[in-house]
């Protein structure tokens, strides 16, 4: 039967069952993923990013949440230019970690 | 005659000032309600941000307060002034004449309680960051058995208009911190989230810690505050908050929460309190005079304030205060 | 769970409204959604509990369905509270009961606004005035019917036939309790227990023998949301609303949900018959669905109404099991017969969820 509306999907994060597999693989050879404090420098320098979506930070807290999809397809637009590693306050090897995500 | 300065409070700060005013050659006399000194950092296991186990420090003020006059079990029951000074009586009927007198009477723990939506008394496995302390001192909780999931939540009772308390309690983002990395040494294989609103490491060696939290214990700090909590069938928790860095709400099961409860002012002196003639500033905390070079002086000459008893404070902040404060009465005697 | 946490809280959150003598107000969706309801309140408490209950001809809607979906300023609203506040007064009445939870939202909101800004209060009192030549009042007591209930649960329960127990196994019934939104999200102190546990129907479904379910999302909105379920494309967000509730009790197995609101128990109801058209998913046992009750109806089962003078049959998901589970006899011959035995028609049949 047609009621005209359905059921929307919920927005929740359900951490309960994020498969945090690449995170983590990622984790082992790179400890600092782990440090980001969210200060949004690599966004805000991005080449990509003043003309795309591109967020390195954001890309960080997509494969902790369960969007691992969406990051891989952000990833795309990345120049490899490697100023956000150049600009990072914890000092986080960026560029490596984007090259690795996709590996 | 040594003159005699009326201490009111045994914490970290009372005993600082009592052992200062005591080099000093005065005549420091400690009332304390309890029955032991130490204050609340007797209770603590280990301090931030270095680890340093609160007992170290405890007992070493202990050994610096020998042969100062203390009077454990007791109260300041009635308080006058005239012209020689201010007479006192304890709760022991015993009458006290001094020169000056010390407010240190500190903070009381917020009663977790009041925010009725974390659930605290009534799921089983919501605790205070005072019951945690306690358990790793004692290595004894019945809440804890071996939880895979655990979670900090910041703030509470503090920075929050619901419950009346808007300031912020300093020590508790690197309290929550410290006990988070501390949990993950009991249980390393549990996966431990902070959930705070800001991260305030305002101290030397805090944002050391921060990074420590993050590299070496792989601690997750969730920028969002929990909104509620509740159990499920098998009696574990279900915490939902937003993670606001990534712009979603979020839900998860949870085998413990650790609640980070603020500091409130300690109202068991408010009776004494008014017959000095010290108000309270906006904060419920007693009103210094000034907050830049008066920190230890009131409204009313010679009576003083040090330590928690005017907003939340550390450990170095209270010492800090402390030896000042016996500068400032040493100053008030030789005026 | 520590019982006792929860019963301070109660204790902290008990208010103080008289017993008797009031001036009881209708609402203006309840009596279209369960037409049974109202009544069976209004013969409780004047017929079997000997009190007074005084209803106004004159009297209308709060003017909350309005209000809260845009169509008129809050303003008007007040006014026309205003005027059933007057009407209060003109009766001889000082202590004021509704039957909704939108309007007992609107009332206290109304209250507190005006206590708030006596000006606005002043501005209300003119147009009361001029639009209907009424002396402006305020009521001494502001209480719901489901607090009236509450403060009444052992007095029923003492002419009770049918308890919240299931006659087969001797056990209590799992009975989920749903708060109206508005009965003390706003206003924790109006509400009995207050906002987070509150206590008026778990103090009804322990008075009456049941167990009280409390799952992980007992606290959440059943979704009517106004603005939502007035528009078709909307509704979704409504219905997405009752599903996550209906997901989180499913796994206690309750066998009834009471209510203390108009929308809730509706929409707990039927979207469980379009969930179940959805998706093929019933949440009651053997394919029925979980009823959903409100709290006069449940009143009037456990002390012997006949389920289908408390208009029973006007619910979706079918009644039937519970009566059974209950012990409580039924004709199924007169499911479908009005009042006067007038013939009701039947329903068409839901695909998924079992009706009967
Ligand atoms: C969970 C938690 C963890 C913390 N961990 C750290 C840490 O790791 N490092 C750090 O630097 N700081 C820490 N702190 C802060 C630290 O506890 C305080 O800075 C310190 O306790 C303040 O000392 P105080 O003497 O001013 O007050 P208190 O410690 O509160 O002492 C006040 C004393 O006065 C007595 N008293 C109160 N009222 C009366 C009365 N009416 N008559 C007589 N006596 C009275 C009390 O019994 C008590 O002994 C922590 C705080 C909390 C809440
Ligand atoms: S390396 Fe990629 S992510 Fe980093 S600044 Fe350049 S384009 Fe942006
Ligand atoms: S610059 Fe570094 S710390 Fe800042 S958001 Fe980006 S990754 Fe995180
Ligand atoms: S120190 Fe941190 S946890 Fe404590 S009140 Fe301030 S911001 Fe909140």
């Amino acid at each position: 039967m047609d009621f005209g509306f359905c059921l929307s999907p919920s927005s929740h994060v359900k951490m309960d069952s994020v498969d945090l597999t690449t995170f983590n693989r990622l984790k082992e050879t790179n400890p600092d993923i782990n440090t980001c404090i969210a200060c949004g420098s690599c966004t805000a320098t991005c080449t990509a990013g003043h003309f795309t979506e591109m967020s390195f930070r954001r890309i960080l807290l997509m494969l902790q949440r369960g969007k691992e999809d969406e990051a891989k397809k952000m990833i795309q637009r990345c120049m490899l230019c490697g100023k956000c590693t150049l600009v990072c306050p914890r000092g986080i090897n960026i560029r490596k970690i984007l090259l690795d995500i996709t590996r | 005659m040594k003159e005699n300065i009326l201490i009111i409070g045994g914490g970290a700060a009372g005993m600082e000032a009592a052992t200062q005013l005591h080099k000093m050659g005065l005549n420091p006399i400690i009332i304390e309600k309890s029955e032991a000194l130490g204050g609340h950092i007797a209770q603590w296991d280990r301090l931030f941000p270095a680890f340093h186990p609160a007992k170290d420090v405890v007992d070493k003020m202990l050994d610096q307060v020998k042969g100062i006059d203390v009077r454990l079990n007791t109260e300041v029951v009635d308080i006058q002034r005239d012209n020689n000074g201010f007479h006192a009586v304890l709760s022991n009927n015993e009458k006290i004449d001094a020169q000056a007198v010390i407010l240190a009477t500190g903070f009381d723990v917020f009663k977790a309680e009041r925010k009725q939506e974390y659930g605290y008394g009534i799921y089983n496995n919501v605790m205070t960051s005072v019951e945690l302390e306690k358990f790793f001192r004692t290595g004894k909780d019945d809440r804890i058995n071996h939880p895979k999931r655990i979670g900090f939540v910041h703030c509470v009772g503090a920075r929050d208009v619901k419950v009346c308390n808007t300031y912020c309690s300093k020590v508790c983002c690197t309290t929550a911190l410290k006990q988070a990395c501390e949990i993950k040494e009991v249980f390393p294989d549990a996966e431990v989230y902070t959930f705070y609103m800001d991260l305030r490491m305002f101290g030397p060696g805090y944002e050391d810690l921060y990074l420590k939290t993050q590299k070496d214990f792989d601690v997750k700090c969730v920028r969002g505050r929990v909104c509620e909590v509740s159990e499920d069938m098998d009696g574990k928790l279900v915490i939902k908050a937003e993670d606001t860095l990534f712009g979603k709400p979020l839900k998860m099961t949870l085998d413990l929460l650790v609640l980070m409860c603020s500091m409130e002012k300690n109202k068991s002196i408010d009776a004494i309190q008014q017959k000095l003639g010290v108000a309270n500033n906006s904060d419920g905390f007693m009103q210094n005079k000034d907050m830049y070079l008066g920190m230890n002086d009131t409204a009313q000459d010679g009576v003083f304030v040090a330590g928690a008893c005017t907003a939340p404070k550390s450990l170095p902040d209270t010492i800090g205060e402390a030896r000042s404060v016996a500068t400032q009465v040493y100053n008030y005697l030789n005026r | 769970m520590i019982i006792e946490g929860k019963q301070k809280i109660w204790s902290d959150y008990q208010k103080d409204i008289p017993d008797d003598h009031y001036f009881y107000v209708r609402s203006c969706i309840r009596q279209a959604f369960w037409p049974g309801s109202e009544v069976t309140f209004l013969d409780i408490t004047r017929n079997k509990l000997g009190k007074d209950f005084y209803e106004n001809p004159y009297h209308t809607t709060c003017g909350g369905i309005a209000y809260h979906s845009d169509t008129i300023p809050q303003e008007t609203a007040m006014t026309i509270i205003a005027r059933q506040f007057a009407l209060m007064h003109e009766s001889g009445y000082e202590n004021y009961v509704c039957s909704c939870i939108t309007s007992f939202g609107c009332y206290t909101e109304t209250l507190e606004t005006w206590h708030e800004y006596p000006e606005l209060e002043a501005k209300i009192r003119q147009y009361l005035w001029d639009s209907c030549k009424k002396e402006f009042a305020k009521p001494k007591y502001l209480a719901h019917a489901s607090d009236l209930i509450y403060k009444f649960r052992f007095d029923i329960a003492k002419q009770m036939k049918f308890p919240l127990v299931n006659v087969k196994t001797g056990k209590p019934l799992k009975v989920v309790e749903h708060i109206g939104c508005h009965y003390s999200k706003m206003f924790p102190s109006k509400g009995f227990g207050g906002a987070e546990y509150p206590h008026v129907l778990v103090g009804m479904i322990e008075a009456w023998g049941g167990e009280v379910v409390d799952y992980p999302e007992r606290r959440h909105c059943c979704g009517f949301g106004f603005r939502q379920y007035f528009v078709q494309a909307n509704r979704g967000y409504s219905e997405s609303n009752t599903y996550k509730k209906f997901e989180s009790m499913e796994p206690y197995e309750p066998d009834l949900i009471i209510t203390n609101c108009p929308g809730c128990p509706y929409f707990l109801d039927r979207w469980q018959y379009v969930i179940a058209e959805q998706t093929g998913k019933t949440y009651g046992k053997n394919g029925y669905g979980i009823p959903a009750l409100t709290y006069e109806e449940v009143a009037g089962l456990v002390m012997g109404y006949d389920p289908w003078d408390l208009g029973l049959q006007m619910h979706q998901v079918a009644i039937e099991p519970l009566l059974e589970k209950m012990g409580i006899p039924y004709d199924p011959k007169k499911k479908y017969q009005g009042l006067n035995g007038k013939d009701l028609g039947q329903p068409q049949c839901p695909s998924c969820m079992k009706s009967v």
